[in-house]
């Protein structure tokens, strides 16, 4: 039997975080930040069906970056775990961060024992209500979790868009200012990002029960081309792409 | 409670049901042998029909056990989901805790898939659900949901009636369960006629009511002196609506007094 060669742990956690780092920066950022009636999450993703924001309970959102199908396995689960605890206790009983705590835990795991790490960064956002404020909780590959409430921005080039949205980030500002400056700290200063670069979505508090709403094309396209003048807060104006609120409301 | 994941062959998929099958450690709890009927509230006479824009459902507020009401207030008629209600009539336990399941299955489905069931796919999962109820129904817990939706794709009201064996049926323009449907089913027959405009449906689904509760005693009236109205609700293109307490007390108020002077005979009065 022949012995394996001797790798130092420090080599060994260096290496992989490298490579989900690799792996991670090689896809497009997001970023997540609160405003006046809600939270507002813009990725840039130039596809109109694989979803890197999406709903997984009537108050929480997901979102993802890195490889689809890692971070795409982790949203069906976090669905499972929100639908079930729902079901077996109360739909007041769901909340963002225990389920943020599972993510941690899990990809804490992977990170340790397998092969390969996950290459993802997932953000778990929960609107607030009731005294509580909007938590956004962002997860790195390795299970370190942070929780932010203003802003998070996910994905390869944090730094410099951190930066940038920092500068433009105002407390109380409505949805259309918060999301002309995220697509312009996205962009950077070379390029322009259209709506159909991006997926936008809300969790808003003028939605009701289900408080996830996708912005569609049409309307992001309205909403980027307005001067910055009109910039107030619009977003109680009755939704046009989601239904009223009162559906499904559980027995 | 860990994250729930599965390896891909064993993937409960989008279906809710699977999912607590898998996670549940024991199972539903075994039925006792067959013996005397329980006794449990029952729920009673809901009823459905399509008009111009849409589906309107109602449904009473009467549970009863045996000779006894064990509820005034109970409501039968739930939304499904943004367009489709569901309404209910049997044993009320088992048919409520039917109406979480089901809701808590499309909304799951929803999000897992991205976009939600057609109509006739939700049909036919409240199908599965009232089959897998079999069991407890053959030992008298009988539950029979009533069905109705805005189909989206093609843009029309839909109705699905259900039996024990969780066979559906689709009904052309209105349908009535439970113990006072005879009556309820009657009424509407006598007064339906195609694109009903949504006062007139109301109207006849408040009638179908009344007269169902006039001759069924486990059915509950107009309850005047606790105000208590039966649920209504319309499901259209823009999504389920409940019909306001205040509308439906209004035409309650009409009907009673076009009673009052036709001494109690129907359609009596002017």
């Amino acid at each position: 039997m022949t012995l394996p060669f001797y790798v130092a742990p420090e080599q060994v956690m260096k290496d992989r975080a490298e490579y989900a780092q690799k792996g991670i920066a090689r896809g497009r950022s997001l970023v997540a930040c609160v405003y006046d009636d809600g939270i507002l999450i813009v990725a840039e993703n130039p596809s109109r069906s694989l979803h890197k924001v999406s709903e997984i309970y009537d108050r929480i959102a997901f979102a993802g970056v890195g490889k689809y199908n890692e971070f795409d396995q982790l949203r069906v689960a976090g669905v499972r775990h929100a639908d079930t605890k729902g079901f077996a206790f109360s739909r007041e009983d769901v909340d963002a961060r225990s389920l943020a705590n599972l993510y941690a835990q899990f990809l804490g795991q992977v990170f340790t024992h397998e092969m390969k790490p996950l290459e993802v960064e997932i953000l778990v956002a929960e609107l607030g209500g009731d005294g509580r404020s909007d938590q956004l909780y962002h997860i790195a590959y390795e299970g370190t979790i942070t929780d932010e409430d203003r802003f998070a921005v996910l994905g390869g080039e944090t730094e410099t868009i951190s930066e940038r949205f920092a500068g433009a980030f105002e407390d109380g500002w409505g949805l259309d200012a918060a999301l002309r400056a995220a697509v312009t700290a996205l962009a950077g200063p070379e390029r322009t990002l259209g709506p159909g670069d991006l997926e936008v979505a809300v969790l808003a508090r003028a939605n009701g029960r289900r408080a996830f709403r996708r912005l569609g094309p049409d309307e992001l396209a309205e909403r980027l081309s307005e001067g910055p003048k009109r910039g107030g807060s619009r977003a109680a104006r009755p939704s046009t792409g989601s239904p009223p609120s009162d559906d499904g409301s559980p027995a | 409670m860990g994250l729930p994941l599965f390896p891909p062959g064993d993937d409960p998929g989008p279906s809710f049901s699977a999912l607590l099958r898998r996670s549940e450690s024991s199972g539903a709890a075994a039925l006792p042998e067959a013996g005397a009927p329980l006794s449990v509230p029952h729920g009673t006479t809901v009823v459905a029909m399509r008009f111009a824009d849409g589906v309107v459902m109602a449904g009473d507020r009467r549970a009863t056990e045996g000779n006894i009401i064990a509820h005034r207030t109970m409501e039968k008629v739930f939304p499904a989901d943004r367009h489709s209600a569901v309404a209910i009539a049997g044993a009320a336990g088992p048919a409520v805790e039917m109406v979480k399941l089901f809701q808590t299955q499309l909304e799951h489905y929803e999000k897992v898939e991205g976009i939600a069931l057609s109509l006739e796919g939700k049909a036919n999962q409240l199908g599965q659900m009232v089959r897998d109820n079999l069991p407890m129904a053959v030992q008298g817990l009988v539950v029979v949901p009533l069905f109705a939706g805005y189909d989206v794709r093609r843009s029309l009201g839909r109705i699905f009636t259900y039996d024990v064996t969780g066979g559906h049926f689709e009904e052309v323009d209105h349908a009535a369960t439970g113990s006072g449907g005879r009556d309820a089913r009657t009424t509407i027959k006598l007064g339906w006629r195609p694109d009903l405009p949504r006062d007139e449906a109301i109207e006849l689904a408040v009638r179908a009511l009344y007269e169902a509760a006039d001759e069924d005693a486990a059915t509950g009236g107009p309850d005047l002196v606790r105000q208590i109205y039966p649920v209504v609700a319309t499901v259209t293109a823009t999504g389920y609506e409940r019909v306001s307490d205040e509308e439906v007390a209004a035409r309650f108020a009409s009907l009673v007094e076009r009673r009052a002077i036709g001494r109690g005979i129907a359609g009596g009065g002017p």
